[in-house]
């Protein structure tokens, strides 16, 4: 057991046999814990398989490991929620979970055995399969989607990805360096903050680094940004996807106004080079214009916003569009605003708080009937709720320096560090080897959980309505692809 | 033969990619944004016909003959088109089912060059547009066949020119409803919202646009342009329908009929800026009222 953020030494981990590993794995499932990490690391000619599993009940996040060789009884088949993870695995270090039920890689191709583009395939007269990607019409990443469908009617949907893999998990190990802090700002360019604040925390658990109330606010302000800024975005491309022009016009421009405001702290519409591992890299020193340029943000966002829920040809397309249950989305294992649509209350800024998320509570937003209507209606309760925090920390920030220099980390720690990013939970895990230097950097971007989401929201939907769903996602390539 | 009817053909040919202008210049406004230039489907139409053309080696003379054939058809409508009190070029009793038979050729030809390119987008395209069509004829027809009834004749100029002010407001309940089912096909056959998007860059949603992906260069022009006069002819029928203004002066019904035109334009621009698509599931249903409408229009007249 360990808090977020918390190193402990890696002999602390238990390391047990396999049978009592699977015990405890479903141990924790069964009891509505949620699997934030499951991955390899290899030791000494065997590979180690961690599994980070948090409990939101009690705050605090179990780790622990078994040693497997070539494979092992699959997870999947009790546990649907670590199917992903296991695909990972087997892509990885070709350690096969045997029974898996749809074994085949997520990134890369491997070479003989089932490869990305092999698809479960349904026959039969009727049945057609339409293609869409890997590039697209609009301005977006590569990403292909397979559908085989019944006339308009989707049966099932395959994701295929990994066109974005640029190796970032292999380049980070043996850092930290001077490229580290970067690569971890562009794991998902849109959530710079939030995996930059993850990647901080971690850095600032395994150095012993103390960091300003002050510090951590700004990270807090900057993250509350990053979240405004998106859920907008998506609002108003929900509108365009829908072809209801008011609020896809309003909330183009509008995603700039908070995009702005994260300028105007770092000089950076994304927030690069704000977090720093020991504090942050820039200051508010007048709290004035940002309070008023919230103030008009906030008012404009509100009308906006409401155009949506009181047209009913709006709401005719998002109610009962791409609905998923909350038994599914626990059996999943979502995350993010997508399983708080279904009921699913989980936030990692309530259930796992760090820095600023200690002191000052944002309630969780959830609504109950998991389409398209609830993933966008989530948003806009979040953003209420951000603003209000962003208006009470602005006005009353503490005092201090900013940032305060980090000492050298711990030989042979790890540490688990949770981060709420707009999407979702953000997971990073660093292991320390002897020298302090990462001997692993496991990195899980909330787009890992949720693509599968998708998936089966659009199981028996129309196709026309994927773009729609799709957006109401609104899923990361490069975060899942790494 | 009425040499007066070839202004009304010239009027269409020169005039017909500005409505499109005039419809994206409301949004822009409604939106807050300056817009696309008025003239902006000129310039694209005559850009993309300096341009080469890049076939796929699965596409055959169909595939070619598409946007030419249904350009022709379209064309081919015009001189049976009045404008207003301004009757056409040529008329004969049913000459409304020869203008309908020309706008369905036109179509078949366009989903038989989608179905050509074996694409499953296309294919769906195809598939959409033909069962909305479907139930969008009937609609049309029958909205028609009210007007032809009140005056007395099925021939379009005849419909047009004999529906003076006093005939409409006489039979203004039926009038209205027939223009209402008319409006919907306008809307409908034209691509846009709420039953189809023409901004929309996402190829599943589409039902227009996605049958025209693989053309380029002067075969999407021609597209272009002959669906900007597929929606002049369909707004003149519409217009003729609901703008009864039948003067003895030939300048002042054309200054009525292009105004209604003009009107026509705007508004569809404002129901756009207003409204979201239908799910497409809801598009039928739709039609099927504009067709209800349209039987409701007869009813109302043979009564």
């Amino acid at each position: 057991m360990i808090s977020n953020g918390r190193p402990i030494p890696l002999g602390e981990v238990p390391v047990v046999p396999l049978p009592e590993f699977r015990d405890r794995f479903l141990q924790a499932v069964r009891a509505g814990a949620h699997i934030s990490a499951v991955f390899g690391h290899p030791a000494d000619g065997r590979l180690t398989l961690y599994a980070v599993i948090g409990q939101a009940a009690d705050g605090v996040l179990s780790v622990f490991a078994t040693e497997v060789a070539d494979g092992y009884p699959a997870l999947t088949l009790v546990a649907p929620q670590v199917h992903w993870f296991e695909r990972e695995l087997w892509e990885q270090w070709s350690v096969r979970p045997e029974g898996h039920p749809w074994l085949k890689p997520i990134r890369w191709q491997k070479g003989g055995e089932p490869c990305v583009m092999d698809y479960f395939p349904v026959r039969g007269e009727e049945v057609h399969e339409v293609a869409v990607g890997p590039v697209h019409a609009g301005v977006i990443e590569p990403g292909h989607f397979r559908f085989q469908c019944h006339g308009e009617n989707v049966f099932h949907l395959e994701v295929s990805l990994g066109y974005q893999h640029r190796g970032v998990e292999r380049a980070l190990a043996g850092g930290p360096g001077q490229r580290t802090l970067h690569q971890i700002e562009t794991l998902a360019g849109d959530t710079t903050i939030g995996h930059a604040t993850a990647y901080a925390h971690a850095l600032e658990g395994l150095t012993e680094t103390r960091v300003s109330a002050r510090a951590h606010a700004l990270r807090g302000i900057a993250l509350e940004l990053e979240r405004l800024a998106n859920h907008t975005g998506d609002l108003g491309a929900l509108a365009n996807d829908v072809g209801y022009l008011p609020t896809a016009s309003y909330c183009g421009r509008l995603r700039g106004d908070w995009l702005n405001l994260t300028a105007l702290l770092c000089g950076n519409r994304f927030g690069r080079s704000l977090v720093r591992v020991g504090g942050v890299g820039f200051d508010i020193a007048d709290p004035m214009p940002f309070l008023d340029r919230i103030e008009s943000a906030a008012d404009d966002v509100e009308v906006a916003v409401n155009l949506l829920w009181d047209t009913p040809s709006v709401m005719a397309r998002f109610e009962e569009t791409g609905r998923l249950s909350r038994e599914t989305a626990i059996e999943l294992g979502l995350v993010g605003p997508a399983a708080r649509a279904c009921g699913v209350e989980c936030d990692v800024r309530h259930d796992f708080p760090t820095g600023i998320f200690k002191f000052a509570h944002i309630p969780v937003a959830a609504a109950s009937t998991g389409d398209v209507f609830a993933r966008a209606f989530v948003r806009w309760l979040e953003i209420q709720r951000s603003i209000t925090f962003l208006r009470e920390q602005i006005q009353q920030l503490p005092g201090g320096e900013i940032r305060s220099t980090p000492g050298p980390m711990k030989p042979n720690h790890v540490v688990v560090s949770l981060v709420e990013g707009w999407r979702g939970e953000i997971c990073h895990v660093a292991i320390t080897d002897s020298q302090g230097r990462f001997a692993a950097y496991k990195v899980v971007d909330p787009s890992f959980h949720n693509w599968f989401g998708l998936a089966m929201a659009m199981r028996g939907q129309p196709i026309s309505d994927f773009p729609l769903c799709n957006k109401s996602f609104n899923l990361s390539y490069c975060g899942h692809d790494l | 033969m009425n040499p007066w009817g070839f202004v009304q053909v010239a009027l269409a040919l020169l005039l017909s990619p500005l409505l499109i202008g005039v419809i994206n210049r409301t949004k822009a406004f409604v939106a807050g944004r300056r817009g696309t230039p008025l003239l902006q489907l000129y310039h694209d139409a005559a850009k993309l016909l300096r341009k080469g053309a890049v076939y796929s080696r699965t596409t055959t003379w169909v595939f070619r003959a598409g946007p030419i054939v249904a350009l022709a058809a379209t064309l081919g409508t015009l001189p049976f088109l009045p404008a207003g009190g301004l009757r056409a070029v040529l008329w004969f009793d049913g000459d409304l089912l020869v203008v309908i038979a020309l706008l369905g050729v036109a179509r078949f030809l366009t989903v038989l060059a989608a179905l050509d390119t074996g694409s499953s987008f296309e294919g769906m395209g195809a598939s959409r547009e033909v069962t909305f069509s479907a139930l969008a004829e009937p609609a049309l027809l029958l909205g028609l066949a009210a007007m032809g009834r009140e005056v007395g004749s099925l021939s379009l100029s005849d419909m047009s020119s004999g529906l003076t002010a006093a005939k409409w407001f006489q039979a203004a309940p039926a009038m209205m409803l027939a223009a209402a089912a008319l409006l919907v096909v306008f809307l409908a056959e034209n691509a846009r919202v709420p039953v189809d998007d023409p901004n929309t860059h996402l190829e599943l949603t589409m039902i227009h646009e996605v049958m025209v992906l693989d053309h380029g260069g002067p075969d999407f022009g021609v597209i272009l342009y002959g669906s900007a006069l597929k929606l002049w002819v369909l707004g003149t029928l519409l217009v003729n329908a609901s703008l009864p203004v039948r003067t003895s002066s030939v300048a002042i019904d054309a200054a009525a009929f292009l105004a209604g035109m003009l009107a026509l334009a705007v508004l569809t621009g404002l129901i756009e800026s207003a409204m979201a698509r239908l799910r497409l599931a809801h598009i039928p249903q739709l039609l099927v009222g504009a067709t209800a409408l349209s039987v409701l229009a007869i009813i109302l007249v043979l009564r």
